[in-house]
């Protein structure tokens, strides 16, 4: 999140501006709402999440000491609202198949060795290509998918990362390693095929 | 990876997000890189994960904007309409 944001006026914010509300919301819903999307793969939960975000920060905008960036702020309550989401949709009986797989260096060595770099850049963000791309993020378990998005979907630095989801940043680097890892091999395996696919044509 | 050098891939392994970040320190892609240039699965890995990271960061680029219904139903769910101004796509 960048440019005009840093304009908003904490001040306002908590003396009630409406009018500074409304700057605030137009300021940060995009960025948020793709981090919703992203981390709930639809519009709807999006929305809810986004929805709640907003509704939070208003109430709570008196809390907020400063000692973080807004956006950290903003994107910590987000997060939150997503995993809570997330995690009243899944099945109680995930939970403990999910830590372990997480936990777990050798799930994530390499088994793909498609150089797939050689393909064109039409073909590499084709439309089919970018649904690959959004499915490969849904695929990552949702403690590596948050770290993934903060960072590198919404360009967040390793510090940011750990301030929002209140982790240490060598925690962020080894979860953000292996959602890195995971994306590559899931995306090897679609690229393979298009390399595959092309060879025969 | 071959089976001799096996060992030295999944050492390398855990450094290859700060490799490909440029945060990791000048020694440590030294290593890498020499590594790399003799083990061809390694020198894929190290390729297509960076390229991994970069289709992110270009579809990343794109600008972030919620359509316009949702902006609308936001702004009316958080009793915010009389601020609902167009937005600059919209004009």
């Amino acid at each position: 999140m960048s440019e005009s944001k840093s304009e908003i006026s904490i001040e306002a914010l908590r003396l009630g501006d409406r009018r500074e509300f409304a700057r605030l919301v137009d300021a940060y819903s995009g960025p948020l709402y793709r981090l919703a999307l992203k981390m709930l793969g639809n519009a709807t939960d999006a929305e809810d999440a986004l929805q709640n975000t907003f509704l939070k920060a208003f109430q709570h905008v008196n809390t907020f000491e400063g000692r973080s960036s807004l956006s950290t702020w903003l994107y910590r309550i987000a997060s939150n609202e997503a995993l809570m989401l997330l995690r009243k949709r899944r099945p109680e009986s995930t939970f403990s198949d999910m830590s372990t797989e997480d936990e777990n260096d050798r799930n994530f060595d390499p088994v793909q060795f498609t150089d797939w770099c050689c393909l064109p850049e039409e073909e590499l963000l084709s439309a089919e290509a970018r649904n690959a791309l959004d499915r490969a993020v849904e695929h990552l378990p949702e403690t590596l998918r948050i770290v993934f998005v903060l960072r590198d979907i919404e360009d967040l630095s390793i510090l940011e990362t750990s301030q929002v989801l209140g982790l240490s940043e060598t925690a962020v680097k080894t979860r953000l390693l292996r959602a890195r890892l995971r994306l590559r091999e899931e995306l090897s395996s679609y690229y393979s095929d298009r390399l595959n696919k092309r060879s025969k044509e | 990876m071959s089976a001799n050098n096996q060992s030295q891939c999944q050492s390398l392994l855990v450094f290859l997000s700060d490799f490909v970040d440029g945060t990791l320190s000048e020694e440590l892609c030294q290593e890498i890189k020499s590594h790399a240039a003799e083990c061809e699965h390694c020198r894929i890995v190290v390729d297509t994960l960076r390229k991994t990271i970069s289709l992110y960061h270009e579809c990343a680029d794109e600008p972030a904007e919620i359509p316009g219904e949702v902006r609308s139903q936001l702004f009316k769910t958080l009793n915010l309409q009389d601020y609902l101004e167009p937005n600059e796509g919209d004009r």
